[in-house]
């Protein structure tokens, strides 16, 4: 079998502690040569499982470590105002480079008692009204909006169905298509499904490198098209759910790059890289005007989709382009 | 050129195969009521057997316990339009392989063959008790209703439509949710689908969803919810995830009753629940409600 990047991980701790251990400065050279190579060959030779292992790593920064990188003067608001305060969202104001944000993210827990708090960022309905509460009051100060997508998915329980889950997604897009002011949203780990995309209706999306983004895990896909789960990282392969994939498929505006290994190797870099890239993107949204940022927004989305259409002009039901119009009446 | 024109162009053979495919499949027949193979039917809830013809004349719902069959998308417009009213929009989409998915062309060629459709959504224009509209209507006959780039371009358009014309739309969602062959390209479709629904929102037209057997994933997350009226049919399954999905979450037995429209009605998601026998007056009553004055 061949190894994972779990694997590679493991082996290169192995490494650096055989370079604690020693004090031979002649073998500590070589074996800083060996840590070099390794790294170039081996470790940054990833394929979508691998990334997908990345993306959910249990050291891999969270949402929180970075706001607290990004906007450390952030203030978190609670509560959906209609039924309770769903842990697995976090929202709040907060300012990035001297510019006021309105800041929404899914965190994953660092510890098991956080991740069991946060739901392990499968979000509840109320989750999502909260979020919805938040953009609307960004709205009203005219404050951009910055989305920290990480999530399985939404949360699949009874009193999510009965709060109504996919009333709450629906709803979140439906007003997200409306809001006046540029969303941003990044996928810092995994975006799971319609749980990832009710807070990513944005003017412009990013993922990170090593972040997935599908339609449903690569084991669901597995289970349900080949009755088999344990072909998930066949499955991932695929999928295309990499960034690079994404990226190529024009669903996705930019990817943050990360060092080698991942983002928890140097995560600075990557707070770094994410903090220039929002404030270039607000920088660049400015200079449209509510109604272009709505329009932009909408007409982003309208060109999704992987189809062709031949003209069957005698068969009726011709009015091509007709929907280019629509949005400027 | 953009990446689908570049995959196009790589795989002209693919479109010429699909287009020849395409042309000799007949287009969904207009107002004709399929009398289905056999002519006897067992009702799957009380077990009886009913002739078919029974079933047909009685819109699809068993005389001894009412439960609701299954519609495809044909007999369902038949069913509940004025006879010669429906025109068909947006015809001669053809279904890609954007994950290049071993077999996938072969299944939609073949769920082409068994409901003559172009994929799981039609809509066209339509008058119900001569009140025009725009009507959507999804076929859970092909692969499960589910929402590929396709369908979720033809729902666009047929909001598009609405704005267009300026009508109210009524669309029937019959889905398993996002088609997974088609990987993201099916969750945006999420995204697009609501898009229009705002866009359709915002020029005061009027928007009916009605909710039939199943309604899952990611169709009850995006379109499907974002009606000004719901309706619902009788012990449809209407939810986000699906049963056994919640099942294998929490380890444990579903409550009876759990997900259908009646739950829904009760937790106030859906505005009402109508027997299909009645479902051709509400609607014609709505759209009376909310008929505008043209000029």
């Amino acid at each position: 079998m061949k190894k994972t990047i779990l694997d590679k991980e493991k082996q290169l701790n192995d490494l650096e502690n055989k370079i604690n251990a020693l004090d031979d400065s002649g073998r500590l050279t070589s074996l800083k040569q060996e840590i070099e190579n390794f790294k170039k060959t081996e470790m940054s030779q990833l394929n979508a499982w691998d990334r997908v292992l990345l993306a959910r790593h249990p050291k891999r920064p969270k949402a929180k470590d970075f706001i607290d990188y990004l906007s450390p003067d952030f203030i978190e608001l609670h509560g959906d105002r209609n039924f309770r305060d769903d842990p697995s969202i976090i929202g709040g104001i907060g300012s990035i480079g001297g510019e006021v944000f309105t800041i929404i993210a899914q965190q994953k827990g660092q510890t098991t008692d956080e991740n069991i708090l946060r739901n392990f960022a499968m979000p509840h309905p109320e989750g999502y009204r909260k979020a919805l509460r938040l953009m609307k009051q960004a709205e009203k100060f005219k404050r951009p909006i910055l989305t920290l997508i990480d999530t399985p998915g939404a949360y699949p329980g009874i009193g999510a169905e009965e709060r109504g889950q996919g009333q709450a997604i629906a709803n979140n897009l439906f007003e997200m298509s409306n809001l006046s002011v540029p969303v941003i949203s990044i996928i810092i780990g995994e975006g799971g499904s319609g749980g990832a995309l009710a807070i990513g209706f944005a003017n412009k999306m990013f993922m990170l490198e090593n972040a997935v983004f599908s339609v449903l895990s690569p084991e669901g896909y597995a289970s349900i098209l080949w009755k088999d789960a344990s072909k998930a990282k066949e499955a991932a392969e695929v999928m295309k759910i990499t960034a690079q994939d994404l990226l190529d498929f024009d669903i996705i505006d930019g990817m943050i790059p990360e060092p080698v290994g991942g983002a928890h190797h140097k995560p600075e870099l990557v707070f770094k890289n994410t903090k220039d890239l929002i404030l270039q993107t607000l920088a660049s949204l400015k200079r449209l005007n509510a109604f272009e940022i709505q329009y932009q927004r909408n007409h982003r989305v309208r060109n999704f989709g992987f189809l062709q259409r031949f003209n069957y002009d005698n068969l009726g039901g011709n009015y091509n382009e007709s929907h280019k119009n629509i949005g400027h009446r | 050129m953009s990446k689908i024109g570049q995959y196009i162009n790589k795989h002209k053979h693919l479109k010429d195969k699909l287009k020849q495919i395409h042309e000799t499949q007949p287009f969904i027949k207009q107002n004709k009521m399929d009398v289905p193979k056999g002519m006897y039917e067992q009702c799957p809830k009380c077990e009886q057997t009913i002739n078919k013809k029974d079933i047909i004349q009685n819109h699809f719902v068993c005389q001894h316990c009412g439960h609701h069959f299954r519609m495809r998308a044909i007999d369902r417009i038949s069913d509940l339009v004025d006879p010669d009213s429906f025109i068909e929009k947006g015809i001669g989409y053809i279904t890609l392989n954007p994950l290049y998915q071993e077999g996938y062309e072969e299944k939609i060629m073949a769920y082409k063959k068994a409901t003559s459709l172009d994929e799981a959504y039609v809509y066209g224009y339509a008058k119900i008790h001569n009140q025009p509209c725009v009507i959507g209507v999804m076929d859970s006959y092909f692969l499960m209703g589910s929402m590929g780039s396709v369908v979720g371009e033809k729902v666009t358009k047929s909001f598009e439509y609405a704005i267009y014309k300026r009508l109210p739309l009524i669309i029937f969602t019959a889905s398993g949710g996002a088609r997974m062959q088609e990987g993201i390209f099916s969750l945006m479709q999420m995204s697009k689908t609501s898009s229009a629904a705002a866009k359709l929102a915002k020029m005061g037209l009027l928007y009916i969803s009605v909710l039939t057997h199943p309604t899952t994933g990611g169709v009850t997350a995006s379109f499907a919810s974002l009606g000004d009226i719901i309706l619902a049919e009788p012990s449809a399954l209407i939810g986000f995830a699906g049963p056994r999905v919640i099942e294998q979450t929490i380890k444990q037995t579903l409550p009876e009753g759990f997900q259908t429209s009646e739950f829904l009605l009760e937790k106030g998601f859906v505005d009402r629940v109508v027997h299909r026998k009645n479902m051709k007056d509400v609607l014609s009553k709505l759209l009376v409600f909310h008929r505008r004055y043209q000029t």
